[in-house]
């Protein structure tokens, strides 16, 4: 572990600096999606398409994903590798429930006749949705070559740092939700 | 609230965790609850906003481990999410300020 002249480790703290940097694209995506809210001209129009108990559902999806990953930090961090293994699997496997239902809802939008230059609505709507959805995807692709490698006995308390990083970027994953949740599904 | 000293510092106990989830799940339960119930919608902006500001505050602090963790930390992240918040609050003012001197 290398340690910067603070003392802290370099690789969590230019992993934070990343995560700055990702507030500030979200931030920008947010924004726009916010300018440009109620200034279709044409439909599918927000409140005709965004379906709020299935949104939920994916939101509850998510959250228990943060829980399962401080659970599989916690076990790496105890040496408990039988239990970090299941839930680093259960983390990967609720972020592919939450991919699938992101895929599902694109599919059903498209379909309803929301495109992504179709309106304003729809252009700000699947960059900010969809680049968040690229981010959950890079997560899973992550989560699961964590696994391979707690599988193949490559992982222990050792990585521990390695699996808390991880963590933080799932997490900051979630929390980019949670604002997406309230600015885009229930502010409507 | 106990603690314990992990290999990348002191982290909330799995308690904690558990509980943190509750409340997560209960604070969306009541976000869906308020957005449909008719006497709520007066409300509903400022009052989504704040359960969703909660529930960003409980996932840094006890995931993230930020409550736990060198303040630097906080300083790398806060830092930008406030410039984050100030540059769609600007965007905002200067956007629909625009409209409203148009109109």
């Amino acid at each position: 572990m290398i340690k910067t002249s603070m003392g802290l480790d370099n690789r969590k703290m230019a992993f934070w600096a990343f995560i700055g940097s990702e507030c500030l694209l979200f931030g920008s995506l947010i924004s726009t999606y916010l300018v440009y809210k109620g200034r279709s001209l044409v439909g599918p129009y927000p409140h005709e398409i965004l379906n709020i108990p299935f949104t939920s559902f994916s939101t509850f999806d998510l959250l228990m994903s943060s829980l399962a990953m401080v659970l599989a930090l916690a076990a790496v961090q105890r040496g408990d590798m039988k239990q970090g293994k299941l839930w680093l699997l259960m983390t990967a496997l609720l972020g592919l429930v939450f991919l699938g239902g992101q895929f599902w809802e694109f599919s059903h939008f498209v379909h309803e006749g929301l495109g992504l230059t179709t309106n304003l609505f729809g252009s700000t709507f699947y960059v900010l949705t969809g680049t968040h959805g690229a981010h959950v995807t890079v997560g899973v692709i992550w989560l699961l070559t964590l696994w391979i490698q707690a599988l193949r006995g490559k992982l222990g308390p050792g990585n521990a740092l390695t699996v808390e990083i991880t963590g933080l970027y799932w997490h900051f994953v979630d929390v980019v939700w949670i604002v997406i949740f309230t600015v885009v599904y229930l502010i409507q | 609230m106990s603690e314990q000293v992990g290999a990348a510092g002191a982290h909330a106990t799995t308690g904690t965790y558990l509980r943190v989830a509750a409340i997560l799940v209960m604070i969306t339960l009541i976000e869906v609850g308020v957005f449909y119930v008719p006497a709520f919608q007066t409300v509903l902006v400022p009052v989504l906003l704040v359960l969703s500001a909660v529930k960003f505050a409980l996932v840094v602090m006890f995931y993230m481990h930020l409550k736990f963790d060198n303040r630097f930390f906080a300083f790398l992240f806060g830092g930008p999410l406030i410039l984050a918040l100030a540059v769609a609050v600007s965007l905002l003012f200067i956007f629909y300020g625009a409209v409203r001197l148009r109109s």
